[in-house]
């Protein structure tokens, strides 16, 4: 007998391991389908196969806890089902002996708290209240709603041009959305489930790149209408260009030099190349789209008096001030200001400087990037919590790690050091992580003393704010900044006048600023008393069932980071032909298979 | 073309074919339990599965298209094994007890069981046990409900009503009325093709025979019977009569020996109902001034229903006219017992039709026009007379042909033809055509609003007066009219509405034949026996000249106000029930 053994994996516990991955995997795309009772009561038994069975509330405790929720969905559920469910799951938090009964415990209570409509709905009614929005899972994931199965299938059959023409039924920029969509969609892709989520932004990027031939879309006959739209972002040009297609004539109003907003003056080019921007900005202008650039609109009354119906998309240009000592020392600047001047190409010159980014978000990695491609000897990003908590996209932050960047994470900027008015270092205070607050863990000053970074420049990423104090001060409610509207995005007391993107919404993605002006234009045509519809006009290739077959996800490539921080060119590579071919057979068509089948399949129009 | 074996047969079919229907085309038999051509093909119940060479998993054969060079094999071991699982896992949440069962015998469930070789379960059964209100003329049984989802489609794609929807998720999914509302508070406007489309007993009409069987078997009680026309269409299918075999004259004589005192033709009410209707269009054409356009028929209370829920700001333009049944109800307890000496009291009137919205109409309290009682007591739709039929043992194979009770058992051509799409219609316009002209309008002059397109117009000169017409059949066409009417886009004079498919020969109360739509088929038998007809036209009716001369006066009298109409807003849709909550609550 041998007194130690080295730890084996048994073939079962492989086995174990394996299907928890498989779970994590559903558990991740999935999230948008299920009955919130029927995934309360299944989520407890699960946590009830977990449990070792020593201690009551754990062993017996989720087991019944688990049928009084089988009652509810069986229709056996009293008023008094849901204090004895309430009850019992408050019991198994309090009293469990480790984290196994206890957590159990409380996420069934938070589930119970915060699903307790959908109980009652249950036990009064027999049926669940929650809406199914999973018809088809990209598709309702896409907050403007792209027919993304249906763009797969053409870039499937080398039909790029149509897959282009059908994005463009809901989102008119599937250039830059090929470049630098958050994608969304890919969260609840069903292929999760086999092996990895479908790369949608790679297909649509790839479709974008290999259009065989220009169109013209159908443009209904002119309206006479007029309508102004006050910002060329986003959101803007999208409610502009749908605009168009109804046969009214939208103007948009644009203070900087050139059309875009943040696609410009935020993301930098080598996320987004300016050529393929105004690849697309032209595109869209060409369909009937007036534009008058630097014209800050001032007067919203006037300019409402001129045209049948205003659109307010402004963004989210102004910055966040740290409010700290020194902040207004020579060489602190913010990431709005840094990216406005390189979007109008007036690069600033960093040779030799030590930068520092006060910031987590993507916004803080692209000011990061774009001062290593200035020249800056050094940038260092620093953090208050840890990179973990960062909101940057995972992409970004290995992107800026790449490419040179040092995360300092857990220091807590205090004051700007200055020397004779300039900057001459960035004192921070280290922190250590604490407990989860509002949903994220909240540091705190660690006992330890501050440190001073010696830096030339600090570039403050910590957030945009809307300037929207002008329009404020002429009778339009707002709400912390953000312009608030009805539910239809007019604004109250404004006949006429309607907002979205940014501005109203707070900051966000651009395919969220794209749905927003896509909702803007359906409105505003309704309210100039019109019904148009914007169609789909892309014969699809029949469905084909191929079976499971397994095959991962295609990720585009980038170019080495030792190249891409000399210029501003593209950091990734779109698909190779096989690549996109290969990526486009994978989708698992939630048209046609499974609910789709039944009710979604296709948005035909709207 | 695409090239594709099946089964080792070799056929060649045009792109776009489901592997279904190319199986069909090469002779070969797929069995399928949610499957129906077009409106539900969504490969739900897994039994119409199939295996492709090359792929593991199997197919569903009713959604998926042959590819050119695809090789199916349709009845491998591995195919009927997964087909007969599935069927033994739907069966785990179906009640099985098939002798209590109305669908026994034409269920397909139960047949396609059967075929798989289905002898036990190897699982428990878990049956959802959800409650219905049993007064409701249309009754859901989700013990016996399959999830197949076409009483969804159904309701949805056909009839625009959307009555149903998913009601749980997973395990626990069932199909119930939308949000979880009672029935009596949704929108049904009670047109029964959920029941006509649904492969099991799981929908059904509300039985009502018991009452009649009490009523028969009272001496005190006289009853009396109307036959409405589609009835003639299909009444003999269960025992497999053909249309030549299943007269309205032998179902007379096969609803004798159940001991009905008086048996009666609703195509005479139909006659009253053109005179009353056609009289009223007129009146309205002559009347001129702010008259709201087009006039909508009232013979259909799907129809009524419907437009009461869905489009109250039209409902004063539907005609006051009575249904058919409605009138003879009224005219039975009136004229009818005046003429045989009897107690209108006395009189139970039991109205023999395809529909479920008749049962709500005969109930409503504005239907006791005649002497205080409901004018019809009961209706029973085709199945339940059929059932009373089987019960009482006869034998209709060995029947002769009957006659009607006189004087109300006669009819016209016009009267039969209102069980089909544009019938009333046509009907209308050869009566409204004699009144405008003073002459007999020529034979099938207007047979352009006949056939089953959804939606059909027509424009007609009437002494002088042009008269633009259009016919829907299903609501969801209706729905579609009535949006363009209110748009703007179209304009009519006079629309008929039928809210099933095809006319009443398309009704939900008519004998069940799974998968199949036989509305054109039945729609043939009417005008068939129109166009022999001794009278073809309403106003020729000599039963229709003789109630006028002794009861009536003349169409639109005082007592025909009173007997033959009826005010189209005395009774309230849940719709219009939540406006009024609505509107009394905004006063406060």
């Amino acid at each position: 007998m041998a007194r130690l053994h080295v730890m084996e994996r048994s073939a079962a516990q492989a086995v174990m391991d394996d299907l928890h991955t498989a779970v994590e995997k559903r558990l991740a795309v999935s999230s948008l389908a299920p009955c919130p009772v029927e995934f309360t009561a299944a989520f407890v038994g699960m946590c009830a196969t977990q449990s070792c069975g020593k201690c009551t509330p754990c062993r017996i405790g989720l087991g019944v806890l688990k049928e009084l929720m089988d009652d509810v969905l069986e229709g056996r559920g009293t008023e008094k089902s849901l204090e004895l469910i309430e009850k019992t799951a408050r019991t198994i938090y309090l009293s469990s002996d480790c984290a196994i009964g206890y957590e159990a415990g409380e996420m069934a209570l938070t589930a119970i708290r915060g699903f307790r409509d959908d109980f009652e709905h249950h036990i009064n009614k027999h049926t669940c209240g929650f809406t199914q929005s999973q018809l088809v899972p990209c598709v309702s994931g896409c907050p403007s709603g792209v027919d993304i199965p249906g763009y797969i299938s053409l870039v499937e059959a080398g039909r790029y041009t149509d897959a282009v023409r059908l994005i463009r039924k809901d989102n008119p920029l599937p250039i830059v959305c090929g470049l630098v969509c958050e994608h969304p969609c890919e969260m609840y892709c069903r292929r999760g489930m086999v092996d990895d989520p479908m790369n949608i932004r790679g297909l649509k990027r790839y479709a974008t790149e290999h259009m065989e031939s220009d169109y013209t879309p159908h443009h209904e006959p002119a309206t006479g209408k007029r309508v102004a739209v006050i910002g060329g972002g986003p959101a803007g040009l999208s409610a502009a260009y749908y605009l168009a297609l109804m046969g009214h004539s939208p103007k948009i109003f644009e203070a900087r030099k050139h059309l875009g907003g943040m696609l410009r003056y935020g993301i930098p080019a080598y996320r987004l190349p300016r050529e393929r921007l105004d690849e697309e900005i032209n595109w869209l202008i060409k369909q009937g789209i007036e534009v008058e650039l630097e014209h800050k609109v001032e007067d919203l009354a006037s300019l409402r008096s001129e045209f049948d119906a205003v659109y307010l998309a402004i963004g989210a240009h102004s910055d966040n001030k740290l409010g700290l000592e020194g902040e207004d020392a020579d060489g602190v600047i913010s990431a709005v200001e840094m990216l406005r001047a390189i979007g109008d190409d007036e690069l600033p010159d960093f040779t030799g400087e030590r930068v520092c980014i006060v910031g987590g978000g993507n916004v803080a990695m692209d000011c990061a990037r774009s001062a290593v491609r200035c020249g800056a000897e050094k940038v260092t990003i620093v953090y208050r919590r840890r990179v973990a908590d960062m909101t940057a996209q995972d992409e970004e932050i290995v992107g800026a790690k790449e490419e040179g960047c040092e995360l300092l994470e857990l220091h807590a900027p205090l004051r700007i050091a200055t020397e004779g008015g300039r900057v001459s270092g960035l004192v921070v205070q280290p922190q250590i992580i604490g407990g989860l607050k509002w949903g994220r863990p909240a540091p705190r000053d660690a006992q330890a003393d501050e440190v001073t970074i010696e830096c030339n420049r600090v570039i403050v990423a910590i957030g945009q704010v809307i300037e929207s104090e002008p329009f404020a001060a002429q009778g339009v409610a707002t709400n912390r900044g953000k312009i608030v509207t009805n539910p239809d995005g007019a604004i109250e007391g404004f006949d006429g006048v309607f907002s979205g993107g940014d501005c109203q919404s707070g900051p966000a993605t651009v395919i969220r600023a794209i749905n927003a002006g896509k909702v803007a234009a359906a409105n505003i045509d309704h309210y100039l008393g019109f019904d148009h519809q914007i169609t789909l006009d892309v014969e699809l290739p029949p469905v084909q069932f191929k079976g499971k077959i397994s095959c991962a996800r295609c990720e585009m490539p980038f170019r080495e980071s030792i190249e891409r921080i000399h210029d501003f060119d593209d950091i990734e590579k779109g698909y190779t032909a096989e690549e996109a071919l290969q990526e486009a057979s994978r989708c698992l068509r939630c048209d046609h298979f499974g609910f789709g089948a039944f009710r979604g399949g296709r948005i035909e129009q709207w | 073309m695409v090239n594709v074996t099946i089964d080792g047969r070799s056929i060649s079919v045009p792109e776009h074919t489901t592997i279904l229907e190319a199986a069909r085309e090469a002779g070969i038999h797929i069995p399928t339990l949610c499957y129906l051509k077009e409106l539900n093909e969504i490969g739900a119940c897994r039994v119409c599965v199939v295996e492709i060479d090359g792929i593991d998993q199997l197919v569903a054969a009713c959604n998926n298209y042959v590819l050119d060079g695809m090789v199916v094999r349709t009845a491998t071991p591995k195919v009927l094994e997964a087909r007969k699982t599935n069927v033994e896992f739907i069966l785990t949440q179906h009640d099985s007890q098939c002798t209590s069962c109305g669908r026994s015998g034409n269920c397909n469930l139960q047949s396609v069981a059967n075929d798989l070789g289905v002898l036990g379960l190897p699982y428990e059964k878990h049956l959802p046990g959800l409650p219905w209100d049993l007064s409701f003329p249309l009754i859901r049984n989700n013990d016996k409900c399959i999830n197949c989802l076409r009483c969804l489609q159904v309701c949805d794609k056909v009839q625009a009503s959307y009555v149903w929807d998913l009601g749980n998720r997973a395990s626990h999914t069932n199909v119930n009325v939308a949000g979880g509302a009672p029935i009596r508070e949704s929108s049904c406007a009670l047109c029964g093709q959920c029941i006509t489309h649904c492969p099991t007993a799981a929908l059904r009409e509300r039985d009502d025979t018991d009452a009649v069987w009490q009523a028969l078997a009272d001496p005190e009680v006289v009853t009396i019977v109307q036959i409405a026309p589609s009835v003639r269409t299909a009444w003999g299918d269960p025992w497999g009569l053909t249309g030549d075999e299943a007269t309205v004259e032998r179902l007379v004589s096969a609803l004798r020996p159940l001991g009905f005192d008086y048996i009666i033709n609703t195509d005479f009410s139909a006659d009253l109902t053109i005179m009353e209707e056609g009289s009223e269009l007129l009146h309205r054409l002559s009347e001129g001034g702010d008259v709201a356009w087009p006039m909508f028929t009232s013979c259909c209370p799907g129809w009524v229903r419907f437009i009461k829920e869905h489009y109250p700001q039209l409902v004063d333009q539907v005609s006051t006219s009575k249904s058919p049944q409605q009138m003879f109800g009224a005219v039975v307890k009136s004229y009818y017992a005046e003429q045989l000496g009897v107690d209108p009291h006395k009189i139970f009137s039991v109205s023999i039709m395809p529909c479920l919205a008749k049962k709500h109409e005969c109930a409503l309290p504005s239907m006791r026009d005649a002497c205080g009682d409901p004018d019809v007591d009961v209706v029973l739709t085709v199945r339940e007379m059929d059932r009373m039929i089987r019960r009482a043992g006869v034998d209709v194979h060995a029947l002769e042909d009957g006659a009607f009770d006189e004087p109300l058992g006669v009819g016209t051509g016009a009267g039969i033809i209102f069980g089909a799409t544009g019938g009333v219609m046509e009907a209308a316009l050869r009566t409204a055509s004699y009144l405008a002209t003073g002459s007999a309008p020529e034979e099938d002059v207007f047979a352009d609003v006949r056939g089953l397109d959804g939606w059909k117009e027509a424009t007609y000169d009437l002494g002088g007066t042009k008269l633009r017409v259009a016919v829907a059949s299903g609501l969801g066409n209706a729905a579609k009219l009535c949006d363009a009417l209110l748009a703007g886009e179209v304009a009519y004079d006079f629309v008929e509405v039928m809210a099933c498919p095809g006319g009443c020969v398309g009704g939900g109360g008519q004998p069940i034949h799974d998968g199949m739509e036989r509305q054109y088929e039945l729609g043939q038998v009417l005008y068939g026996l129109d166009k022999v007809a001794t009278y073809r036209n309403s106003y020729e009716n000599p039963s229709i000249v003789k109630v006028y001369d002794e009861f009536f006066g003349e169409p639109l009298s005082e007592r025909a106000e009173k007997l033959l109409h009826t005010d189209q807003h005395a009774w309230m849709m849940p719709a219009e029930q939540r406006a009024a909550v609505a509107a009394v609550e905004t006063e406060l």
